[in-house]
């Protein structure tokens, strides 16, 4: 998988690499931020992003934890409550459910609760997502779950520029985030040249088109990219919407593309049934329902757990001919 | 700040749908422009501003339907002030009343209701376009937005019906309200006919004069000596019109009728006015009229008789005062100082509107147009 088109200068670098870095900076720009989770230090992050971190920062700043997410959450909490900037690294969203209570009962509400007397900055990264056969219980992509929770922001980086960034405008946003990367994404390349910081609240016009609105985010931006290069190949035009933000939603630049296209493709990792796809769906009815040529269509997950063999892994998750077949739909073609 | 209107374009039109905005807001105009195209019931007609200014705000979207006098635009500028244009007074509401509605609702559920989206529905509300009669090319066979520009974008198809109830209503209203008067003369051409065949000898057939040139010249200068039969009754009596703007009937094949004007007809030079000829009559045939054209004749003349009758008895259109009627041009027996001579004669009539003049004035008007014709080298 390669990275979306960036200037071709400057060193290479990839989508963990990416991340890391803005851990690094991070550390380095504030004495109240720490990484604490499972294996983020000596082992260096099962997905190696915290790698060389704790021999750089040492055991205050890189914490090991006990393999318990509920406390380790918890503690992120107390640690935000008490004037912290703490990054709390869950390995996959599967494992997040464990702190499902801290992040919804106890993250999610104290500002509410407390009449606004406290903040919660925390900031909580995880994986999400399919495709490398970790089977069932490591591969779901949950995390249009967490955007149905007012109280929390969820971001879903999928280009390098947005894991580089997007952390830092995470740490300092006084409420909790929640940042998503997909598991594809970190062996992803490219270049950060002209990059800085970006925003957590808007969603992102990747590719410019006129026939079809493509609304994708984190793992399937690219191959939504991929599947509206096809499209175009047909003389199709699509225009592809990085959602970047899942809660809030950007429903403002949703909806300006999908009057001007007047059709719209949903491309999301989770299930189909109550999912953040239908949430998207159901405000292109509510704000665009007059300028639509075309039902909304979805192109989500099979309704299974994500299977183990590859080659059915493959088949249940969102893929660009789908999206090129859904997109061509919206177009009776 | 000033309004740009929806003009009227004769007394026959209502209302106009507005087709194409060929200025945007922030665009300087200067007086003349064409700003923006309507569709009647003549087909296509291009519309001028009247003003020097800057478009400020569009009001009407294009495709939508609306009556003579709604405001179009608003325009600011140095132009605010300015004097108006001559336009024919503004008609009585009752006659937009009477405006077909061109809109077809969009049909509720039904039985056969059409497969389109609700952006084709929307949009075919906006511009009145029937449903019914589109075939879809959206998922399923829907009918989509696409289909429904499409069809709004087709140029309307001439429809006779339609501008046969159109003529009918303004000859009915003519009839109704405008008390008439004829009076009719045989006009000796023979010399205006020699004269000018003896210009075109020298000239190839694009560039030689018709009858028709120095016939309408004599008109119009005939017209000086006799403001009341040139410009317009309205909400306040006859306002003679200080131009001379003379609307030319023109057949429409197909069927149907219309009468462009040639604007300050007594200051043209005759080959200067055949030009026009030409060109209104090319332009009347393929669309291309401007509103001006249509919308502020001071008087019509109507010259069917080249078609074969010897005199034609018009009726006035509205609200213009009179009609000039030019017959067949005919060899007839003539007596001249007691002999019975051929001569090229035509005869001209006038039907005009008692409100604004006599026939006393009639009478002088058509031998002033015989004195004219006399010496056409001078016209």
């Amino acid at each position: 998988m390669t990275a979306p088109p960036l200037p071709k200068q400057g060193p290479e670098i990839s989508y963990r690499e990416a991340v890391r870095e803005a851990i690094r900076e991070a550390i380095l720009g504030d004495p109240r931020v720490f990484l604490m989770g499972e294996d983020v230090g000596r082992y260096g992050g099962c997905y190696a992003v915290t790698k060389g971190l704790l021999e750089e920062f040492g055991p205050e700043r890189i914490r090991d934890t006990p393999l318990s997410e509920s406390a380790f959450v918890g503690a992120g909490i107390g640690a935000a409550l008490g004037g912290m900037r703490p990054i709390v690294e869950v390995m996959t969203v599967n494992f997040s459910l464990l702190a499902l209570d801290q992040i919804v009962n106890n993250a999610a509400t104290l500002r509410h609760m407390s009449g606004g007397q406290f903040e919660v900055p925390l900031v909580i990264r995880m994986a999400t997502g399919a495709g490398r056969q970790l089977a069932a219980q490591h591969s779901h992509s949950l995390e249009g779950w967490y955007a149905h929770i007012p109280g929390i922001k969820v971001l879903a980086p999928a280009t390098l520029e947005d894991a580089r960034f997007m952390l830092g405008a995470a740490l300092a946003d006084p409420n909790p985030v929640l940042i998503f990367e997909h598991v594809m994404l970190y062996n992803m390349t490219g270049t950060l040249d002209g990059a800085g910081p970006v925003d957590i609240r808007s969603a992102k016009v990747r590719r410019v088109g006129r026939d079809v609105t493509l609304i994708a985010y984190g793992g399937t931006l690219f191959k939504t990219l991929i599947a509206a290069e096809t499209l175009a190949k047909e003389g199709i035009e699509a225009e592809v919407i990085d959602l970047r933000v899942l809660r809030p939603l950007d429903t403002g630049t949703i909806l300006a593309s999908v009057r001007r296209t007047r059709r719209a493709v949903i491309v999301d990792e989770g299930w189909r049934s109550g999912s953040l796809s239908a949430e998207v769906s159901a405000r292109i009815t509510e704000g665009a329902f007059w300028d639509l040529d075309a039902p909304v269509e979805r192109v989500c997950s099979a309704e299974v757990p994500i299977p183990y063999p590859r080659h059915l892994e493959e088949a249940a998750l969102p893929q660009p001919p789908g999206i090129v077949a859904a997109a061509k739909a919206t177009l009776g073609r | 700040m000033a309004e740009f209107r929806m003009p009227s374009l004769g007394a026959d039109m209502v209302a106009g749908t507005l087709v194409e905005w060929l200025r945007r807001p922030g665009d300087r105009v200067r007086r003349g422009d064409i700003v923006a195209v309507v569709e009647t019931q003549k087909g296509a007609i291009e519309i001028e501003i009247f003003q020097d200014g800057v478009i400020e705000r569009l009001l009407v979207e294009v495709g939508t339907t609306v009556p003579v006098g709604t405001p179009l635009a608003l325009v600011s500028g140095i132009g605010v002030g300015a004097p108006a244009a001559p336009t024919p007074p503004p008609l009585r509401p009752e006659a937009v009343v009477q405006a077909p509605a061109p809109r077809v609702p969009i049909p509720g559920p039904q039985v056969g209701r059409p497969l389109a989206s609700p952006a084709a529905r929307r949009i075919a509300q906006q511009f009145g376009v029937d449903l019914r009669a589109l075939r879809g090319t959206g998922p399923g066979g829907a009918i989509v937005s696409a289909d429904v520009e499409q069809a709004a974008k087709a140029p309307r198809r001439f429809d006779p019906a339609e501008m046969r109830r159109a003529i009918g209503a303004a000859m009915a209203r003519s009839k109704r309200e405008i008390p008439h008067y004829y009076l009719s003369t045989t006009i000796d051409i023979t010399v205006a006919q020699r004269w000018m065949e003896a210009r075109n000898a020298e000239r190839p057939p694009p560039q030689r004069l018709l009858l028709a040139a120095p016939l309408l010249k004599a008109v119009a200068l005939a017209l000086r000596g006799s403001p009341e039969l040139n410009g317009y009754h309205g909400e306040r009596g006859f306002e003679p019109s200080p131009a001379i703007h003379i609307g030319v009937a023109i057949a429409i094949r197909g069927g149907g009728l219309m009468a462009p004007a040639i604007h300050d007809v007594d200051k043209l030079g005759v080959d200067e006015l055949m030009a026009k000829l030409r060109d209104l009559g090319m332009r009347a045939r393929s669309g291309g009229l401007r509103s001006s054209e249509l919308s502020d004749s001071t008087i019509t003349v109507t010259n069917i008789g080249e078609r074969g009758v010897e005199a034609v008895f018009g009726i006035i259109y509205p609200p213009q005062v009179a009609l000039v009627g030019l017959g067949k041009p005919m060899e007839r027996p003539a007596v001249i100082e007691g002999k019975v001579l051929p001569r090229r004669t035509i005869v001209a009539t006038l039907s005009a509107d008692h409100r604004a003049s006599d026939g006393h004035r009639g009478a002088l008007f058509l031998a002033e147009m015989d004195r004219l014709l006399q010496a056409p080298e001078q016209l």
